[in-house]
């Protein structure tokens, strides 16, 4: 395929990065050299220096053949123009990044007259994942599938659950659960594991079942989901009037502390719900004051990294049960999960996953890519035309590091055997280590 | 610096090399040469180097300007140096460092030769020294690029180290896609060409000499009298149209292909390229008209070809223009400093240097006359950066430094003016003949050793682009961990 994408910044350059090393033709259009120049020195991309609003640039760009075009400029306004002028000049599909609230209840009716095949907002999905993240408190990471039936969470392995050196295929008969492990984290490296895999502690293991079994597996482990009443959310930004309202709806009690008295007053007409405090979110008198200890989540969401960084220490070591961390540059992830904070939350990584899932194409419901891109759970709809329909998983020849992690099919979930079959019309979650899949035939291409 | 990563590429490169060198091994058993033994055990010994090294695992994949730098000026170092065993070995070139300087000769499509008898030597050394000049032309980074697999990012760095002009541009994402696309362009050329001069009248295998001299903008002929052997306008003519089109940015021809036919006519570089061509044409020829040739038609004739061979940096000659007059010989002169287009097969300054520098030199100007005002150097419709703007200057600099430097050591020999700059002119342009005893029907052989490294290195210098060896020169370019 090939893609423009308009806007050299954090999600442009790693959009950039994820879709060449797929082998889409990638060309970057930006108005500052310094971004481009980046780009152009380590990435297999063709850079064009100049404004994606301007038409001779995009016909430079080729745009007339071009298949996508994904605006991700830092300004709504110039993303909306450059996706209908690009519509107008030929391209297939577009993506725009639109993410002021203000446009939040014109989405749909934006979509139709712009054209637009999907817009992205970073914040709004942020939000929904933190959401997700406080209604299982154990997780590290939640991630809906077959949507919302099938959930897959991450949870850090400590020293006082039962499972620490534990076969695989042991722990399935001794606690009659219907859940597969099915990627494991070791020292930033990414296994997929078979059934004589041992289980270390400070693993880091991701579950996929029904939240049901999810539940009580928690439950038999140790790690008792508890439910969070109150938040305390550090700055004021768009991420926290997403998330304040989503909490609120559900009953939770939200505090919100920014420090630009302007944003705090609107913030208070934003969201009446929640408690809006004036001051210092890395100031550690005030937090406690602010009864910090209390907390059962603490969410920093400034935009600054370090900031935030550091906000999340502080809670930490004051008592916050669960305190989870913003990270735009997607290196400071693993440096941040290392400092003992419970969840790191990156809009740019989600973005991309969202936009590298619409690239991949049609039969692809969900993707989930864990540590840059190693590991991959892909949800795949089986279409009638598919090979490996109606035939015995064990007769496919599915490869190594690849695994059949779920079938649902209509309201039955199965964690599928080697007798299973997949019949059309199934949602599949596959897992797969170091090979993009896009289609079911592709898991078994090997045979 | 990687050096895992520097090493693997270059036996990927030395591999490139051997395989080189089956075309010409195929020549010499095709004539039954002397040289058969020679082609076969450079392949044997070029090899040999090359698969060991090209097998190194490599850890880290990444690869930054630095290492790409040292891949591409090591990598010519030692192209040169294996491309010069067939010479050694078949015993056509008896002495180390004339072999040496023929092989660096050859592949920075100069054609500086230190041989005398050229109608004497066995065909397939002929044909290797010629297709040199086809293969470094292009590029032979970039033939390698565009022949092995697995060639991950990073590898920009290698495509701008080599790149011929100030901005290297890609035509497509993928550098490897992007080699394909110049060298599918380049053979098509090629192709033509042969085909062309074979219907004009060449004997085959002097086509195929005289298209990869061309295509290449080498030079190097299989007459001691150049192109002017043969007498066939015809001849000059196709060569003429093939070394102007070779002295072309290959990204103009890409955009034709793409549909933009227009594409050469909006370009700044190409358009000062012609006028340069065209006005040097009209003076010469005006100058020799009457004085050197007897007909305007033959003045014409001459001075088109001598005047696009120089400036492509090419080094084809119909006649030994050596006898000319001053004024001719100076605009040649100057010339050679000029050079071919950005982002084609010919040497120098480059015609879009000297088109900015003289635009640079107009914004100074200017500014002393509104010291408040703000000028920007354009190039067609497009703003140059401040950065690429500077770096032009001080490559010009550098360039000249090291013009002078060279002539410096040259001047040791104790030859004339005339031979001493040109030399040097010639060698650092990559056009091959100068003026005086370099001269078009002369040749390097008078030189001494010293000098004759000295040259060797200017041309290697003047096809790089200065930067990549100059960088080899310094000390912290080589530590592992840059300070």
């Amino acid at each position: 395929m090939k893609i423009i994408i308009i806007g050299a910044g954090k999600v442009g350059y790693n959009l950039a990065e994820n879709l060449s090393k797929s082998n889409h033709d990638v060309i970057i259009i930006d108005k500052n050299y310094a971004a481009l120049s980046k780009a152009e020195e380590n990435l297999e991309v063709l850079c064009i220096k100049g404004s994606g609003v301007s038409t001779n640039i995009l016909m430079e760009a080729g745009i007339d053949t071009a298949d996508l075009l994904i605006a991700v400029t830092n300004s709504d306004e110039v993303n909306m123009v450059c996706c209908l002028t690009a519509k107008k000049l030929g391209v297939e599909h577009t993506i725009a990044r639109i993410r002021d609230h203000e446009y939040g209840h014109e989405l749909l009716l934006l979509k139709e007259e712009l054209g637009l095949d999907l817009i992205i907002n970073p914040e709004q999905a942020a939000a929904d994942e933190i959401a997700n993240v406080l209604n299982f408190s154990s997780a590290i990471n939640v991630e809906n599938f077959a949507k919302g039936r099938v959930k897959m969470i991450e949870i850090k392995v400590t020293e006082d659950m039962p499972m620490v050196g534990m076969r695989l295929k042991d722990m399935g008969s001794k606690f009659e659960s219907s859940i597969l492990v099915g990627v494991v984290i070791r020292d930033d490296e990414v296994i997929v594991p078979n059934g004589d895999f041992i289980i270390n502690e400070n693993d880091s293991i991701y579950l996929i079942g029904q939240p049901s079994h999810l539940y009580n597996f928690c439950k038999i482990f140790g790690k008792v989901p508890h439910k969070i009443r109150n938040v305390m959310i550090v700055g004021g930004g768009r991420i926290a009037v997403y998330l304040g309202k989503l909490l609120a709806e559900v009953g939770m009690k939200v505090k919100v502390i920014e420090i630009d008295r302007e944003k705090c007053i609107q913030l208070s007409e934003l969201i009446p719900e929640a408690l809006i405090i004036n001051g210092d979110g890395t100031d550690e008198e005030l937090l406690r004051s602010e009864n910090i200890d209390e907390m059962d989540a603490f969410i920093a969401v400034t935009g600054m990294d370090e900031e935030n960084m550091m906000a999340a220490l502080i809670a930490k070591q004051n008592g916050a049960k669960k305190v989870i961390s913003k990270a735009s540059r997607i290196n400071y992830i693993s440096i941040i999960k290392n400092l003992g904070i419970d969840s790191v939350i990156s809009p740019k990584q989600i973005t991309s996953n969202q936009i590298l899932k619409y690239v991949r194409g049609n039969n692809v419901e969900s993707l989930y890519r864990i540590i840059e891109g190693q590991a991959e759970i892909t949800e795949i709809i089986a279409e009638s035309g598919s090979k490996i329909l109606n035939t015995k998983l064990k007769k496919l020849g599915i490869p190594k590091d690849t695994i059949i992690a779920t079938v649902v099919r209509k309201n039955e979930v199965v964690i599928p055997h080697g007798n299973d079959i997949i019949k059309e019309g199934d949602r599949v979650i596959v897992i797969s280590k170091n090979k993009n899949i896009s289609s079911l035939d592709e898991v078994a291409a090997v045979s | 610096m990687n050096f895992r990563v520097v090493f693997k590429a270059l036996g990927m490169l030395l591999v490139c090399e051997s395989l080189m060198m089956i075309l010409p091994l195929a020549v010499a058993v095709y004539y039954q040469g002397t040289d058969i033994n020679a082609f076969f055990f450079g392949i044997l010994i070029t090899g040999l180097f090359g698969i060991p090294l090209s097998y190194i695992k490599t850890s880290k994949k990444v690869m930054y300007a630095r290492d790409g730098f040292a891949i591409v000026a090591l990598g010519w170092v030692l192209l040169s140096f294996f491309g010069s065993l067939p010479y050694v070995i078949s015993g056509v070139v008896p002495s180390f460092i004339d072999s040496l300087f023929e092989a660096v000769s050859g592949f920075t499509t100069t054609s500086a030769s230190i041989l005398t008898h050229i109608e004497d030597l066995p065909k397939g050394i002929l044909f290797w020294r010629s297709f040199t000049h086809w293969a470094g032309g292009m590029g032979v980074i970039v033939l390698t690029l565009a022949m092995l697999p697995s060639v991950g990012s990073g590898t920009v760095q290698m495509l701008r180290a080599e790149y011929p002009g100030p901005t290297p541009g890609k035509l497509v994402p993928q550098v490897k896609e992007t080699a394909k696309i110049l060298y599918k362009i380049y053979l098509a050329f090629t192709m033509l060409e042969i085909i062309m001069l074979k219907f004009a009248g060449m004997p085959l295998y002097d086509a195929f000499i005289h298209t990869f001299g061309t295509v290449g903008t080498g030079g190097a002929s299989n007459m001691n009298a150049s192109v002017g052997a043969y007498n066939n306008i015809f001849v000059e003519i196709i060569i003429t149209i093939f070394t102007f089109m070779c002295g072309t940015n290959f990204t103009l021809y890409y955009q034709m292909l793409k549909g933009d036919i227009k594409a050469p006519l909006k370009d700044d570089e190409f358009r000062f390229y012609c006028s340069t061509i065209i006005i040097s044409i009209v003076l010469i020829t005006i100058n020799l008209n009457g004085d050197m040739f007897s007909s305007l038609w033959e003045s014409l004739r001459h001075s088109s070809f001598q005047v696009v061979s120089v400036l492509t940096t090419t080094g084809f000659a119909t006649t030994d223009y050596n006898n000319w007059g001053m004024f001719s010989k100076i605009i040649l002169f100057i010339l050679m400093l000029i050079g071919g287009c950005a982002g084609s097969t010919g040497g120098a300054l480059k015609s879009i240097r000297v088109l900015l520098l003289l635009r640079i030199m107009k914004r100074e100007l200017l500014q002393i006359m509104h010291p408040r005002a703000v000028y920007t150097v354009r190039l067609g419709n497009k703003t140059v950066e401040e950065k690429t703007i500077s770096e032009i200057l001080g490559f010009f600099f550098m360039y000249i430094l090291i013009f002078i430097t060279a002539i410096l050591v040259i001047s040791l020999d104790n030859m004339d003016w005339e031979t001493t700059t040109t030399a040097v002119a010639a060698t650092l342009g990559n056009i091959g003949p100068g003026f005086g005893i370099v001269g078009p029907m002369g040749n390097y052989s008078a030189f001494s050793d010293l000098s004759k490294i000295v040259l060797s290195l200017c041309m290697i210098i003047g096809r790089l682009e200065i930067y990549p060896i100059l960088l080899l020169g310094i000390p912290s370019f080589w530590k592992k961990t840059n300070l």
